[in-house]
């Protein structure tokens, strides 16, 4: 209980945040050059003033602007997100179909760079400044020096392209018309190589961080104590070091929230994947103004949704937090 | 005997295995290298000790000493890439050196127990004491779970930490220093060991717990007939329980003997000189004292709220304090961690701002001061900081930290440096050393710069706040003679912080006793120490580690 | 300093990013002497590969525009780019966590507000909406970057400010009657610099990422010869003329692994006590 009271808490601390972000990017979308009625405008090829006129009085664009502010904070309240002038839907309707391909997306590649990245900074750790550190280490380094955008195209060419191995992008086998499991297989299919190009990055990540909260917790008094007690080294690994070298590690999954979902912009343009991200991408190019407020909306709620998981597993991994001194 | 006769006779007495009870735990020739880049080339030389069953064998020394490295080269626990290199340590019949890894792993926690300094940082927070305690069970035997709860319910019992049932389930943040040490206590005998190696099980305790656990381990030693190998640097602790002392020297054990033959009668210089340095427990008889009053504090209080919105917690740090400095004279604060002392001494110079009373000086109310008004007083009042790594800037040059006050406050930069290079002769620092950085001086040598910085605006009011307890005792013997000498030559009014009884019998002409923020106790220090009115200060004064012992005076004026 | 250095030439790692930085900064600055002409000019038959061709060592894109000179130029615009973009970063984070950091209260309650409010908005997204805002020319891109990238600078200066805020010496310096912006800035703030100096490699290393990813996304300046324009270019050959897409991948991974190396070495050898590990 008092661990879901002290995440409660944190989560309201960041209200204060959001509000600031939401505000703070109506108001610089105030600022660019062109709006909504102009984008519609542009799409249908022209109109007359009188039109346009009224298409602004439609969407309320003629209000000044703090109450166009207070009109849109208190929708957002009510989850009404607006009309994507491109698709003619509710925003929340296209934000909705487009959510669980990132949400499967950054959920598989987090998994995999966490798990990855803890078992290889374990490993480096273990054996520090010989030759698996060293190519752990290199290899954690490439990694995070690789653009990820790059990664996936010369991953495309090699595994779909040059080996046919692995699909060239896209969610699933259109027109297939493939039921449960062997659809559940088909997109898993598909998702092989943006997990992988995704989870790389962070990956490296994950690795550093490990081994190098392993090599400190490693010259912590209590680890000494733990040997002078006679303890296997593995067993002063398992029983002492590894959970305590975990704590950062949780940490960073929350910091790293929002960079992987920007992260997800990039790959599923790359692999042509119908998420949050590349609907953001499309949002602004074609200057759809409400759907890129509300998948910014939508992102900025995930990563506090994330942050306060995470606080709850750290809170439960911890004693210290809870004590609330 | 000459001096020379006095190291020889002294070696001699260390190196051969003098004792004629059977040993438990031998040294021969210990000998352990530090990696090439070390400032030295071995952490311990040639070093042969002997531990007796049944008895307490302290091992004694300043830092540097190696007697630190002495525990960890038995077990086999020395820092990455320091090993020894020759010698023999045998227990038992075996030499650990030459044991293979899992052999030595069934020494540790079953043959040998160990307790560490810092019982915060010795427990792994995130697992409770009783699966740390336990884990001595899974390791070396074969019992049950339940078995080994009632065994660790025991042992806990033994250590008299209150209800254990609780403390089982406890994570070491939970628990005091005191109680955490007790339950490292227990830990370490959990199987009872024949040998118990205690490295500074106490430095980082008040002086109160600090007997506390002190009795708890002569206790327990006496009941299991465990043999104890106790390191510390603090000889009041030797006086208290060593039945035998090794004094060691830059990894070189210089002297070993019956801890009466070494107490009152050493052998080897080094081991005259820190004694010399000991400061004994009774007062030097009074001087003479003026009796007017520079400072003056009236009900000072100063209060902590914190704990969210609400700021439910509430901690009195400073409540209702009335203290009077007098002139020239030095007014001693002692009391514990926690009494209040530093915030206290935070206050006078306005570092920190109290809730109320006043701070009288020379007619004036510091406390009440706009910030014009305390910038201009601020050269009245100086304050010595206790870190001698921490109270100077690594960046700056020393020349430039002494200066610094003066220039702030107008004086040009020339003269300013010409202050700073008298002030450095002042203090017995060499005055061409201006140029240097704060590294580049020992830890004695940094509180005298500190003391020269302090010094540069001319202060009549010097607050020291624990400005030796950081420092090695020879070195603190040194520091407190140069304090002491300058106050009489600069006519300074000195308020000197501690936690130290021993310091403040020395230099105080008066004495107040903190505890828990309010003063418990004040006057001369022949009558607080003399006789203690307050049941704290008593307990106080009982607590004080070989208070029974007096350090022999004939070589304090060589020394 | 010579301690430095000869701790610094002992770390094989941080030698080769020294080298790999140089050679990029080598490109860079021999642009102009091998290849004067406007790099994205037309220089010959589009879609010739690598080595077919002496004057066009690394063939031509799509567009029939030298590879090999796009690459050059392309170094000198990744090198600018992350550059100043971190100038901006550490400018604007050390001023908000120094200020958070020293004064704490309210003003740290306020500025930690808008530096969450920052990390909770996903980086990429932001820079999304200020080039759709400000649009996409080269100075626009750098200072979105910039001002995208602080947040974490903050925070470790912040972190440095409060634990360096109580030390003994500073304590010391108010005693003296120093006031506090000479505390701040004279004595704190040479202290509380290493590690954020450091963290510049990493905020580097992120520009330089980010700017690719933004002009592959045809998002960037298109008038500038940036190793992402290439890679987005790319695309749409990658079948046959992977090459295209390749190589320019490759020039970033080397810059951004120097730059990360150099700054990993400079750390170690910032910090000797860590060495044996």
């Amino acid at each position: 209980m008092r661990i879901f009271s002290l995440a409660a808490r944190r989560l309201a601390a960041a209200l204060p945040a959001l509000l600031i972000i939401l505000a703070g990017l109506f108001l610089l979308l105030q600022l660019a050059p062109g709006d909504t009625v102009d984008a519609l405008v542009a799409q249908m090829g022209g109109g007359d003033p009188s039109m346009i006129e009224q298409l602004r009085k439609h969407y309320a664009l003629d209000q000044s602007t703090s109450v166009r502010l207070g009109d849109y904070l208190w929708r957002l309240v009510h989850l009404d997100l607006g009309q994507s002038a491109i698709y003619g839907k509710p925003v929340a309707a296209v934000i909705l179909e487009r959510l669980p391909a990132t949400l499967l997306l950054m959920g598989s590649s987090l998994a995999i760079a966490f798990a990855a990245g803890m078992a290889l900074g374990v490993v480096a750790a273990r054996r520090v400044n010989r030759w698996p550190d060293t190519l752990i280490s290199t290899l954690g380094l490439v990694f995070y020096a690789t653009p990820s955008f790059w990664f996936g195209l010369m991953g495309i060419f090699v595994f779909a392209i040059y080996l046919g191995w692995l699909p060239a992008g896209g969610y699933s086998s259109v027109g297939a018309g493939l039921q449960g499991m062997a659809q559940v297989l088909d997109i898993a299919w598909h998702l092989v190589l943006p997990t992988l190009t995704l989870a790389l990055i962070f990956l490296a990540i994950y690795l550093r961080i490990m081994r190098t909260s392993m090599l400190e917790v490693s010259n912590l008094d209590f680890v000494r104590t733990a040997r002078a007690k006679g303890l296997t080294d593995t067993k002063v690994v398992t029983r002492h070091i590894l959970r305590n070298a975990l704590l950062p590690m949780v940490t960073l999954i929350g910091l790293q929230a929002g960079t992987m979902l920007g992260g997800s912009v990039v790959v599923e343009s790359v692999f042509a994947l119908p998420g949050l991200g590349r609907l953001a991408y499309e949002s602004v190019v074609q200057r759809d103004l409400n759907t890129l407020l509300g998948v910014v909306f939508v992102s900025a709620l995930l990563v506090i949704v994330i942050n306060f998981i995470v606080d709850m597993l750290y809170a439960r991994l911890d004693p210290r937090i809870t004590a609330g001194r | 005997m000459s001096s020379a006769q006095n190291v020889s006779t002294a070696h001699a007495t260390a190196t051969k295995a003098v004792s004629t009870r059977d040993s438990i735990l031998s040294l021969r020739g210990l000998t352990v290298e530090l990696p090439p880049d070390a400032d030295r080339r071995h952490a311990l030389q040639n070093v042969s000790l002997d531990l007796e069953a049944g008895r307490i064998l302290c091992v004694v020394g300043e830092s540097g000493s190696g007697k630190s490295m002495t525990a960890g080269a038995i077990l086999g626990l020395l820092p990455e890439h320091v090993n020894a290199t020759a010698g023999e340590v045998f227990f038992q019949g075996r030499n650990l050196l030459a044991l293979p890894d899992d052999e030595l792993r069934s020494v540790r926690g079953a043959g040998i127990g160990m307790i560490f300094q810092e019982p915060m940082t010795a427990l792994n927070p995130l697992r409770t004491i009783g699966d740390q305690i336990g884990e001595m069970f899974t390791t070396h035997t074969k019992l049950s779970k339940k078995e080994i709860e009632q065994r660790v319910l025991a042992l806990l019992a033994d250590v008299h930490l209150p209800s254990p049932e609780q403390a089982i389930r406890a994570y070491p943040h939970e628990l005091s220093g005191g109680q955490r040490q007790r339950a490292m206590i227990a830990m370490a005998l959990a199987l009872e060991p024949a040998v118990l190696i205690a490295d500074e099980p106490t430095t980082a305790l008040d002086v109160t717990t600090q007997a506390q656990i002190l009795h708890l381990i002569r206790d327990l030693q006496r009941r299991k007939g465990t043999a104890v190998l106790f390191i510390t640097h603090d000889f009041g602790v030797v006086a208290e329980i060593a039945d035998r002392v090794a004094v060691m020297q830059h990894g070189v054990l210089v002297e070993q003997g019956e801890v009466d033959a070494v107490l009152n009668h050493p052998v080897h210089p080094y081991t005259r000189a820190l004694i010399a340095a000991v400061p004994p427990l009774l007062p030097p008889p009074a001087r003479a004292v003026s009796q007017d009053i520079i400072l003056d504090l009236q009900h000072v209080s100063k209060t902590y709220r914190s704990g969210g919105w609400r700021r439910r917690r509430v901690t009195h740090a400073v409540s209702d304090v009335s203290l009077s400095l007098p002139v020239g004279g030095t007014l001693g604060i002692v009391g514990e961690s926690g009494s209040g002392k530093s915030t206290l001494a935070r206050c006078i110079v306005r570092l920190l701002k109290i809730d109320q009373g006043q701070i009288d000086f020379q007619g004036v109310d510091l406390a009440k001061l706009g910030k014009r008004a305390q910038r201009t007083h601020t050269r009245d009042v100086q304050m010595v900081f206790q870190d001698p790594y921490g109270s100077l800037n690594p960046r700056k040059r020393v020349g430039e930290l002494v200066a610094q006050g003066p220039i702030v406050h107008g004086v040009p930069r020339e003269q300013a440096m010409a202050r700073a290079r008298e002030l450095f002769e002042l203090v017995g620092l060499d005055p061409q050393s201006l140029h240097r950085y704060p590294h580049e001086f020992s830890g004695g040598q940094r509180q005298r710069v500190g003391l020269a910085r302090a010094l540069a605006l001319g202060p009549k009011i010097l607050v020291a706040d624990e400005p030796v307890s950081a420092l090695d005792v020879s070195v603190q013997a040194q520091v407190l003679d140069l304090l002491a000498r300058l106050r009489v030559q600069l006519g300074l009014s000195l308020l000197f912080i501690t936690h130290d009884l021993r310091v403040a019998a020395q230099i105080c002409d008066r004495i107040a006793v903190m505890k828990d923020g309010r003063v418990v106790e004040t006057g001369t220090v022949a009558e607080v120490f003399g006789a203690p009115r307050h049941p704290y200060t008593q307990a106080l004064l009982a607590a004080v580690p070989g208070r029974g012992w007096q350090p022999p005076a004939a070589d304090r004026a060589a020394a | 300093m010579r301690d430095f250095l000869t701790r610094y030439r002992r770390n094989p790692a941080a030698v080769v990013g020294l080298f790999l930085l140089l050679g990029v900064i080598g490109l860079a600055l021999t642009a102009d002497l091998f290849f004067p002409r406007n790099p994205l000019s037309l220089a010959g038959r589009p879609l010739q590969w690598p080595f077919t061709n002496p004057n066009l060592w690394l063939g031509t894109d799509q567009t029939g525009r030298d590879i090999a000179a796009q690459i050059f130029h392309g170094a000198r615009v990744s090198l600018v780019i992350g550059l100043i973009a971190t100038v901006i970063s550490i400018a604007i984070g050390v001023l908000v966590g120094a200020l958070s950091g020293y004064y704490g209260g309210w003003l740290d309650d306020a500025l930690m507000r808008v530096t969450e409010a920052f990390q909770i908005l996903p980086n990429f997204l932001l820079l999304l909406v200020l080039v759709a805002v400000f649009g996409s020319t080269l100075p626009t891109v750098i200072v979105a970057i910039g001002v995208v990238s602080w947040p974490p600078a903050a925070r470790l200066t912040r972190a440095e400010f409060m634990s360096l805020r109580n030390r003994e010496f500073v304590e010391a310096g108010r005693t003296l009657g120093l006031r506090d912006a000479r505390l701040i800035f004279q004595e704190i703030l040479p202290n509380a610099l290493p590690p954020v100096i450091v963290y510049a490699s990493v905020i580097m290393s992120v520009a330089i990422l980010l700017e690719s990813a933004l002009a592959f996304l045809n998002l960037s300046d298109p008038n500038v010869p940036s190793w992402g324009n290439l890679i987005g270019g790319g695309r749409g050959v990658l079948r046959v003329q992977w090459y295209v897409s390749a190589i320019p991948g490759v020039a970033i991974l080397c810059t951004v692994l120097g730059v990360s190396l150099v700054g990993q070495g400079v750390n170690d050898a910032l910090n000797p006590r860590l060495r044996h590990r």
